[in-house]
C-alpha cells in the first residue's frame, strides 16, 4: 500500500533577473533601511537585515529600558494543517504537543533518529488541526520527509506572513496606545488576534530577550502598515528599531541558543560527532520521554539511561570585563587539559557580569566548579594572552520578573 | 639524428627559459639515466619533477612534438588557444602545486562563477557559487529541492572528507602482511570507523550505487537530478542508471579551488598551462624533456626494465622506467609479451578503458547568445549543459551501447575566453564542448571524415537550438572522437580517465588487483598515470604517489624527508590537539 504523501508546496517563482540581487529585501525594508545609519547589513536566510541601526548601546538599552522593534521577515514559518497535524507535530518534536492548547506557543526542539538536534523554534497552535512552526533555518525538506503517511499539508508561509518583535518594558503600554485593547492580559506564550482599523494582527507574548515582549504577525501586504502603526505611537514609549547585534546581546543574557552559533544542526553537520542532543544542549525541559514515539526518542532514552551525554552547554561567568568569544576552556590554570570551548560571550551591561555559553566535555561539566578560559587580547596592535578564571552559573543570566507578570504593567 | 636533436633542443629552449642541461642532449647512447618517464602528461611530469628534485637524472620522452598529454593548450586556428582535451581544473592537488612551485612557474587557476542547464522551450536552471542565487534557481523547480541541495552537499562533503586524504596515499594491499600495508589498512579502517556506523553504510552504498538512485534520495525534480547526474557520466561508459556512477560524481566533487569544495576553474592560458608550469619546474630542477619521438618498446632484461627504445630506433638506457601511459597501452603496446606473466597480461587486456566522450573546440567570432539566459547573467560564464531529463541521459547512453554517438548528446560547454583574456583576441571567443556519449568504434564501421563531420554537426545543431546566432559565429571547429584522442594523446580507446572509475578498478584494485602500488610485474618498471590510484582528472596525485614509491625503492625517501619540496609525499596528520603554549602571563590578571 502506498503511504500518503503530503501535497507538494506551491512554487514561489523568483523574478527572472533575481541573480542581480544577492540578498532579498524585507517587506519592512522601505521603512527600516532609511533608519539604518551605519549601512551595516547582514545576511539571514538570504535577506538583507540590519545589523546595527545607529549604535549597539542605544539599541541594546532600548530592549532593556524602553521598546525595541526587530524585523523577523527572514524567519522561516511553516503552516502545518490537517487531520493529523497534532500527531505529526508530536512525532516531530521532543515535547508533548498533545498538552499544548490552541492559542498557545511552545518552545520546541526537533531531532533526527540519532537524537541529534536539527533545529529549535517556536510552535504555534491555532486550533486542533492547525499549527505554525517558526525556525531560524530552512526546514521544508525535513518537514516533508517526516510527513510521509500523515494527513497533513505543510506549506512554507515565510514570505506571506511577516512579523516584528516588539520587546521591552514599555511594550505592553505601547501596544495599548496603538489600540490593542486588553493586550496586557495575555499570558506568556499566549496568542490572540486583534483588528486595528483594517489591520489584522496576531499577537503572541513571545520573544528572545527574557523580558516583557510581543511578536506581532501580519500578512506580508500589511507589513508597512504594522510598522507605521507602531512608530505612530512609539515616540512616547521610546520605540527604537534594533539590529541583530543588540538583539544578540539580549538573547545571550536570556541564555537562549542559536543554531550555527551554539550548536550545529545535524542537517548541516559534516564532521562526525559534532552535533548535539537536546540533553547536551541543556534543553532537558523540552524532552518528554513519557510520550509515545517521536524522532530520536530511542537514542535519547539510551542517552538518559546510560548517561552518555558527551558534553553540556552551560552558563559561565568569567572574571574581568573582556568578552571571551571563541575561547577554549581548560580545567587547569596552566592550560594543559582542554575541556571545551565558548560558543557565545558578552559583557552583560545590565547584569554587570562577564558571561558566556560554553560547551564543556564530559566528565567535567557538573563536577568542576572552576574553569580557566584562554583569551587573546589585541591592545594597540599588540596581542596578549590572558588566562581567566571562570565558574558555572545558571542560565538565563538575566530574566526580569516582569516578563511573566500578567497583567503586564507599564514598566 | 643530430639535426633532430638540435631542432628538439631549439624547441625546448623556446618554450622554456628555465635552466637546462645542455650537455645531456648531446650525450651518447651509453649515458644511463636514473629514470626515464614515458609521456609528458601531467602525471608523468609530476613524477619526473619530484624525482629530479630528489637529485635524480631524469628524462621525459614524449611522442608528440608538443608536451602536455591531455593537458594541452594548442593554436590550431589563428591566434585562438584551445584547451584541446581536458578543459577545466579543480582536482589538481594544491599540495603538488605548492611543492613543485607551479604558481611560480606560471600556473594560475581562476574560478568561474556560474553555469546553466539549458532545456527545450527557453527554460533553464542556473547554477551559481552564490548560495542564495542557487537556492532560488532550484526553487523555480522545487522548493523542497532548493533545500535538499544543502543535504546533498553535506553528504557529498562527508564522503569527500573520507576519500580526500586517501588521494595522496598509496593504497594498501589487503592481502599483504607487510607492516606498511597493515598500517595503511589500519588507517583506512580507522577512518571508516570514525565515520560512525550509519555513515559507514552510506559510504559503502555511495561507492556502489547508481547516481540515479542516489539522487532520488534527495531530489524530486527530474531536471535537478539530471543536472547533478552530468558529472557522474562524464568520461564514463556508463549511464546514470548504471551502478557505480554515484562514485564518479563524487570524484568530480573532490576537487576544490582555494578551499571551495567542488568548485571548478580555468587554468589561465588553457589547460596546457598546467603541463607548461610542470615542465618549467622540472627543467629548473635539472630535468630533460625530449619531444617528437615516442617509446616503441620498453627494454626488459632478466625481469628488469633497463631502458626504452624510441620510435626513431634510438635506445635510451635507464635504471628505472616509469610509464605515464595507461596500463593497457604500457603492457600491450610497449612490452614484449614473453617478458610478462600470461595471467597479468590477460587482466591488462580486460582492463576497462572504454571511449565514451568526444570533444569540440570552436573558434567564435563573438559571444553567442543563449535565448533562455537573461542578459548579463553570470550563468553564461561557467559550464552550460544541454539536457532535459534523466531519461534522455539514459537514452543518450543507449545510443552509445548501440555503437553510435548520442543523437541528443549530453553537452558540457564553456567559453573560458569570457574570463581568461589570454585565450583569444578581443571580441573573439573560444568554446570548449565536451560531448557524452561518443563511441570509440562505430557499429557502422570505421571513423571517417564524413562520420566525424556528422558527429560534429549533431553537436553543433544541438547547441544551435539554444543559441540562434551560434552557427553564424563559428570560424573554426575541431571535432575529436575517442578514436582521435587515442591516436593523438595515446589514451586507450580515448578513455579520458585512463580506465573507468568503477569500484572494481579503484583503490587497491587500480589498475590491476595486486599491482595497485605503482609497481608492475617487471622490476624497475612503474606506472604513474591516471590508470593508477586515485584515478583520472588533472589531479597529479597518481604522479606524486608513484614518485614516493620510486624514492622509497631507492632509499632516497628518508633523505628527502623534511625538505619543503617533498612535503606532500609524506603522510601527515593535521595536528588537531596541539598543546597550547604554557601561560605566559599571570593567570587572572585583569586585562
Amino acid at each position: 500500500m502506498m503511504m500518503r504523501l503530503s501535497p507538494k508546496p506551491a512554487l514561489v517563482k523568483p523574478a527572472p533577473d533575481h541573480f542581480k540581487q544577492l540578498l532579498q529585501e524585507s517587506p519592512f525594508a522601505k521603512r527600516a533601511m532609511p533608519l539604518c545609519r551605519t549601512r551595516d547589513v547582514m545576511n539571514w536566510n538570504g535577506f538583507a537585515l540590519v545589523n546595527v541601526y545607529s549604535t549597539v548601546e542605544e539599541e541594546y538599552f532600548a530592549i532593556r529600558n524602553r521598546s525595541s522593534v526587530f524585523d523577523l521577515a527572514p524567519m522561516m514559518k511553516y503552516r502545518i494543517s490537517g487531520k493529523d497535524a497534532e500527531a505529526y507535530c508530536n512525532r516531530l518534536v521532543t515535547r508533548d504537543v498533545r498538552k499544548q492548547k490552541p492559542g498557545r506557543v511552545s518552545y520546541v526542539v526537533w531531532c533526527d533518529e540519532a537524537g541529534m538536534v536539527i533545529d529549535d523554534g517556536t510552535l504555534f497552535r491555532f486550533s486542533a488541526t492547525e499549527f505554525r512552526l517558526c525556525s531560524q533555518e530552512r526546514q521544508i525538506d525535513w518537514l516533508l520527509d517526516c510527513a510521509l503517511g500523515y494527513d497533513v499539508t505543510i506549506s512554507d508561509v515565510s514570505e506571506s506572513i511577516m512579523a516584528l518583535t516588539l520587546q521591552g518594558p514599555t511594550s505592553a503600554s505601547l501596544l495599548k496606545l496603538c489600540g490593542f485593547k486588553g493586550v496586557e492580559n495575555i499570558k506568556p506564550f499566549e496568542i490572540k488576534d486583534w483588528k486595528i482599523g483594517k489591520l489584522a494582527v496576531t499577537v503572541s507574548r513571545t520573544g528572545f530577550t527574557a523580558d516583557l515582549g510581543y511578536e506581532l504577525w501580519v500578512d506580508a501586504g500589511d507589513a508597512i502598515a504594522l510598522w507605521d502603526l507602531l512608530f505612530e505611537h512609539g515616540q512616547g514609549r521610546g520605540l527604537v528599531p534594533i539590529g541583530n547585534e543588540a538583539l544578540n546581546m539580549a538573547r545571550i543574557e536570556a541564555g537562549l541558543l542559536l543554531p550555527g552559533i551554539d550548536f550545529i544542526s545535524s542537517m548541516a553537520n559534516v564532521r562526525m560527532g559534532f552535533c548535539r542532543s537536546p540533553y547536551e544542549l541543556g534543553l532537558d525541559f523540552t524532552v518528554d520521554l513519557a510520550k509515545p514515539h517521536f524522532n530520536g526518542r530511542a537514542a535519547l532514552v539510551a542517552e538518559k539511561q546510560n548517561e552518555t551525554s558527551r558534553s553540556k552547554l552551560i552558563g559561565l561567568e568569567i572574571e574581568s570585563n573582556k568578552p571571551v568569544n571563541d575561547s577554549i576552556v581548560y580545567s587547569d590554570e596552566s592550560c594543559q587539559t582542554e575541556i571545551g570551548f565558548v560558543t557565545s560571550a558578552i559583557w552583560s551591561p545590565t547584569c554587570k557580569r562577564n558571561i558566556a555559553i560554553a560547551q564543556i566535555n564530559a566528565p567535567y561539566y557538573g563536577t568542576l566548579t572552576q574553569f580557566w578560559v584562554e583569551l587573546y587580547l589585541k591592545r594597540e596592535l599588540t596581542w596578549q594572552r590572558r588566562v581567566l578564571e571562570a565558574w558555572p552559573v545558571e542560565r538565563p543570566f538575566f530574566a526580569h520578573p516582569r516578563r511573566r507578570q500578567t497583567p503586564a504593567g507599564d514598566y | 639524428m643530430v639535426n633532430k636533436t638540435q631542432s628538439r633542443d631549439a624547441r625546448n629552449s623556446r618554450d622554456s627559459g628555465a635552466v637546462k642541461k645542455q650537455q645531456s642532449v648531446q650525450q651518447t647512447s651509453s649515458h644511463r639515466y636514473d629514470v626515464v618517464v614515458i609521456g609528458s602528461g601531467h602525471n608523468g611530469l609530476v613524477t619526473a619533477s619530484y624525482l629530479a628534485r630528489a637529485g635524480l637524472d631524469v628524462l621525459v620522452v614524449e611522442k608528440n612534438d608538443y608536451i602536455g598529454g591531455a593537458a594541452v593548450s594548442r593554436n590550431l586556428y589563428k591566434d585562438f588557444t584551445y584547451s584541446n582535451c581536458s578543459y577545466v581544473c579543480s582536482l589538481l592537488r594544491p599540495e603538488i602545486m605548492r611543492d613543485l612551485e607551479l604558481p611560480h612557474h606560471g600556473l594560475q587557476v581562476i574560478p568561474y562563477e556560474g553555469g546553466a542547464v539549458l532545456m527545450p522551450g527557453k527554460q533553464f536552471l542556473g547554477s551559481s557559487n552564490n548560495h542564495e542565487i542557487q537556492r532560488r534557481e532550484f526553487a523555480k523547480f522545487s522548493i523542497r529541492d532548493s533545500e535538499a541541495y544543502d543535504r546533498l552537499s553535506r553528504d557529498v562533503i562527508r564522503q569527500c572528507k573520507f576519500i580526500k586524504p586517501l588521494l595522496l596515499r598509496t593504497p594498501p594491499d589487503p592481502t599483504s602482511f607487510k607492516p606498511r600495508d597493515l598500517t595503511e589498512l589500519l588507517y583506512l579502517g580507522q577512518k571508516l570507523h570514525r565515520l560512525g556506523e550509519k555513515q559507514m553504510h552510506e559510504t559503502m552504498r555511495f561507492w556502489t550505487m547508481s547516481v540515479s538512485d542516489f539522487l532520488d534520495e534527495y531530489f524530486e525534480s527530474d531536471l535537478i537530478k539530471a543536472m547533478y547526474a552530468g558529472s557522474a557520466i562524464i568520461g564514463t561508459a556508463l549511464g546514470p542508471k548504471s551502478p557505480g556512477t554515484a562514485y564518479v560524481m563524487l570524484h568530480h566533487f573532490m576537487g576544490d579551488v582555494d578551499g571551495a569544495v567542488g568548485a571548478w576553474g580555468f587554468a589561465r592560458g588553457g589547460m596546457g598551462s598546467v603541463t607548461k608550469a610542470l615542465a618549467s619546474s622540472f627543467r629548473a630542477a635539472g630535468g630533460e624533456i625530449r619531444t617528437g619521438d615516442g617509446v616503441a618498446q620498453i627494454r626488459i632484461k632478466g625481469g628488469k626494465a633497463v631502458g626504452v627504445v624510441l620510435e626513431s630506433g634510438e635506445e635510451i638506457k635507464a635504471k628505472r622506467v616509469i610509464s605515464g601511459a595507461d596500463v593497457r597501452r604500457t603492457f600491450t603496446g610497449m612490452c614484449d609479451p614473453s617478458d610478462l606473466p600470461a595471467e597479468f597480461l590477460q587482466q591488462v587486456q580486460n582492463y576497462k578503458a572504454r571511449g565514451s566522450s568526444g570533444k569540440l573546440n570552436i573558434a567564435l567570432d563573438g559571444l553567442p547568445e543563449f535565448s533562455a539566459l537573461p542578459k548579463g547573467s553570470p550563468f553564461v560564464t561557467g559550464d552550460m549543459h544541454i539536457r532535459d531529463s534523466m531519461e534522455s541521459l539514459e537514452r543518450a547512453y543507449d545510443d552509445w551501447k548501440n555503437g553510435s554517438w548520442s543523437e541528443a548528446p549530453y553537452v558540457d560547454m564553456l567559453i573560458p575566453s569570457q574570463i581568461d583574456p589570454t585565450m583569444t583576441a578581443d571580441g573573439k571567443h573560444y568554446m570548449t564542448v565536451f560531448v557524452q556519449y561518443c563511441p570509440y568504434k562505430l557499429a557502422a564501421g570505421e571513423w571517417t571524415d564524413a562520420r566525424r563531420k556528422a558527429f560534429g554537426d549533431t553537436v553543433i545543431n544541438a547547441i544551435a537550438k539554444h543559441s540562434p546566432n551560434f552557427k553564424s559565429l563559428i570560424l573554426h571547429a575541431e571535432v575529436r572522437t575517442p578514436w582521435d584522442i587515442e591516436r593523438e594523446v595515446g589514451l586507450t580507446e580515448g578513455n579520458i580517465f585512463q580506465g573507468e572509475l568503477t569500484m572494481d578498478q579503484l583503490l587497491f584494485n587500480r589498475p590491476i588487483p595486486g599491482y595497485a602500488q605503482y609497481h608492475t610485474p617487471i622490476d624497475n618498471l612503474y606506472l604513474c598515470g591516471s590508470t593508477t590510484h586515485p584515478g583520472g582528472g588533472v589531479m597529479g596525485a597518481p604522479g606524486a604517489n608513484a614518485a614516493r614509491t620510486v624514492l622509497g625503492d631507492i632509499g632516497k625517501l628518508s633523505r628527502s624527508l623534511g625538505q619543503p619540496s617533498y612535503r606532500s609525499l609524506f603522510y601527515k596528520s593535521h595536528g588537531r590537539t596541539a598543546k597550547p603554549i604554557k601561560a605566559m602571563s599571570v593567570a587572572g590578571s585583569a586585562p
